[in-house]
């Protein structure tokens, strides 16, 4: 009689474990498929962002050295795309900088907006410029929450995870260019 | 752009929050988007034409009071429908850590989530509700916006995630071109809230009327807000209580009409305020406004800038400052100024656009707000039933 207590005990943990492992399991997949979303929206408003830049070079508002220079950061911003992470946050880190270089104050982008088209890519680009921040911080955050649960020791006891890879946040300089600074 | 937004409260019953998502959902719709907001409410008759009915609140005990939420399986229903229906590209939940619709929105759909946090809890009640579910709840939220300072630090410590501050709005104009209710002919202080909720701080302004009295012959206080006057002022001796005019409960063209013909706006809230709207409405209305120094209150002024501040609950104080006040026009005039300039940063058309940000940085061309059937049992039994492949 005893064992049959201790047998029902034990399929009672069994099955709770198991129910635990499958719930935490689901968080998993829903983390992962978060921080996708955030990778695929970052990359868009990145992408935004160099084409923005490019186009703006190919204005002629700038003067020949800032343009040749933008338009070289924004190429290498975008020919980064399929690298290492560790490049691309370079790559644009780079362009920022270029772009901070470009649009040092807001007088100076007051008169590039004399040229309509500019002036409207200058907007753009400052909506963009607040989206690639926005989008690295909700990314960042969704890789801590994820982390958070993949540290514990049944998911890595168990495996939860599978194959996916650990997530890693990304790293870049993403300060709007302070001539794109809100009034 | 097609919006989801989930409003947790009912809609037919006064708050910050509700108005809050009007506010909202109105602006984005002017500016060309479709907004559609589920909520529960009492009477669906009175539902604008962009919300849905998301059922009746029930009065449940929760926290140690009285909450009227909307549960259950019904809503559960509902909110898949509406889900499903939507379309939408991006989902806005409010306050997805009180337990309503919105907690629900956030179980029964997946893809671009952003939820707006408008309170700040201590940390015993959000452990109360349930330390688990509130992150399960988060997790799947792409980004969280706080309004107000003390509501992103309430994420920040007790969930552990990040938050967006991005302030409450204020239809300004609304305010701004409010014609006066009427010239009162004496000089008028005016009072905005609940009459008997005591964190507003009725009687600290009751308290400091009769010294204000003597310092200010004529001057008269106008109370605007529900409550009955008659308990309120039962201390008040009869010759001042002449001088207290209750106009009650009003609409918001009301309200903006009363602000606009009194000299002075008093706020003598002794806590529990995050924000501070109303405060912005005043300014907005052009009338000089002397405020308790809450925290919350002395950012709204810009650290004391555009307004006068006095200490929480010290009437005499609050009678000095508004005495001072009502002798120099000229103070109340550039007052009045500042407050104008300041609350153009907090009208709905620049806040509309910062949230606009937020949702474009979580929409990523592909994905739409879709019904999560993921480890539910049921969700999965009804889609079969359907007839979808599960």
């Amino acid at each position: 009689m005893n064992g049959w207590w201790w047998l029902a005990l034990g399929l009672l943990f069994v099955l709770l474990l198991a129910l635990y492992l499958s719930m935490t399991a689901g968080r998993l997949d829903r983390l992962h498929r978060r921080i996708d979303s955030a990778e695929t929206a970052l990359d868009l408003q990145l992408l935004r962002r160099s084409a923005l830049a490019l186009d703006l070079a190919s204005t002629g508002v700038f003067d020949p050295a800032t343009t040749v220079v933008l338009a070289d950061s924004a190429h290498a911003a975008r020919a980064a795309q399929d690298d290492e992470r560790g490049s691309r946050g370079l790559a644009e880190s780079n362009l920022t900088r270029v772009l901070a270089e470009a649009l040092p104050d807001r007088e100076d982008v007051d008169e590039l907006r004399d040229d309509p088209e500019a002036a409207q890519m200058l907007e753009e680009l400052r909506g963009t410029c607040v989206r690639v921040q926005l989008s690295r911080r909700f990314l960042n955050d969704g890789v801590r929450a994820c982390r958070q649960v993949r540290k514990q020791r049944f998911v890595r006891w168990f495996r939860l995870a599978g194959r996916t890879p650990w997530p890693e946040t990304v790293e870049m300089d993403d300060t709007p260019p302070p001539g794109l600074a809100p009034h | 752009m097609r919006i989801g937004i989930v409003c947790p409260y009912a809609w037919d019953v006064p708050g910050g929050v509700q108005v809050h998502i009007r506010d909202l959902a109105e602006t984005l719709i002017e500016r060309g988007h479709e907004v559609s907001v589920l909520t529960p409410v009492d009477d669906p008759g009175e539902l604008p034409a962009y919300a849905v009915d998301g059922g009746r609140p029930r009065a449940i005990p929760y926290n140690g009071s009285i909450v009227r939420l909307t549960l259950g399986v019904k809503a559960t229903a509902r909110v898949r429908r509406w889900i499903r229906d939507g379309n939408f590209d991006v989902l806005h939940v409010h306050e997805p850590l009180a337990p309503s619709l919105g907690g629900l929105a956030c179980w029964a759909a997946r893809g671009p989530i952003v939820a707006t946090v408008h309170s700040s809890v201590e940390r015993s009640r959000v452990l109360a509700t349930g330390y688990y579910l509130a992150q399960t709840v988060l997790e799947k939220v792409s980004a969280i916006i706080a309004v107000s300072e003390n509501a992103r630090r309430t994420i920040v410590d007790h969930v552990g995630a990040d938050a967006v501050l991005i302030p409450n709005g204020v239809r300004v104009n609304r305010f701004a071109e409010a014609a006066p209710l009427r010239d009162w002919g004496v000089p008028t202080v005016l009072f905005l809230g609940r009459l008997d909720e005591r964190r507003k701080g009725l009687t600290v302004l009751l308290e400091a009327f009769p010294l204000l009295r003597e310092r200010v012959p004529g001057v008269q206080l106008i109370l605007v807000g529900p409550g009955d006057p008659d308990e309120v002022l039962a201390d008040v001796e009869p010759d001042l209580r002449q001088h207290i005019i209750c106009l009650g409960r009003v609409d918001d063209v009301e309200k903006a009409r009363a602000l606009a013909s009194a000299d002075i706006y008093v706020a003598p809230h002794t806590g529990g305020e995050s924000f501070g709207i109303v405060l912005l409405e005043a300014m907005a209305a052009g009338t000089p406004v002397v405020a308790s120094d809450l925290d919350a209150f002395e950012r709204v002024l810009d650290d004391g800038r555009c307004g006068v501040t006095f200490p929480v609950g010290d009437h005499e104080a609050l009678a000095r400052a508004v005495g001072d006040l009502l002798a120099d026009p000229e103070r109340r005039s550039s007052l009045s100024d500042m407050g104008r300039a300041r609350v153009r940063r907090y009208d709905w058309a620049s806040v509309s656009e910062d949230v606009l940000h937020v949702y474009e940085s979580v929409i990523t061309g592909q994905q739409k707000v879709e019904e999560d059937l993921r480890g539910q049992i049921v969700g999965r039994l009804a889609r079969r039933g359907r007839g979808v492949a599960p």
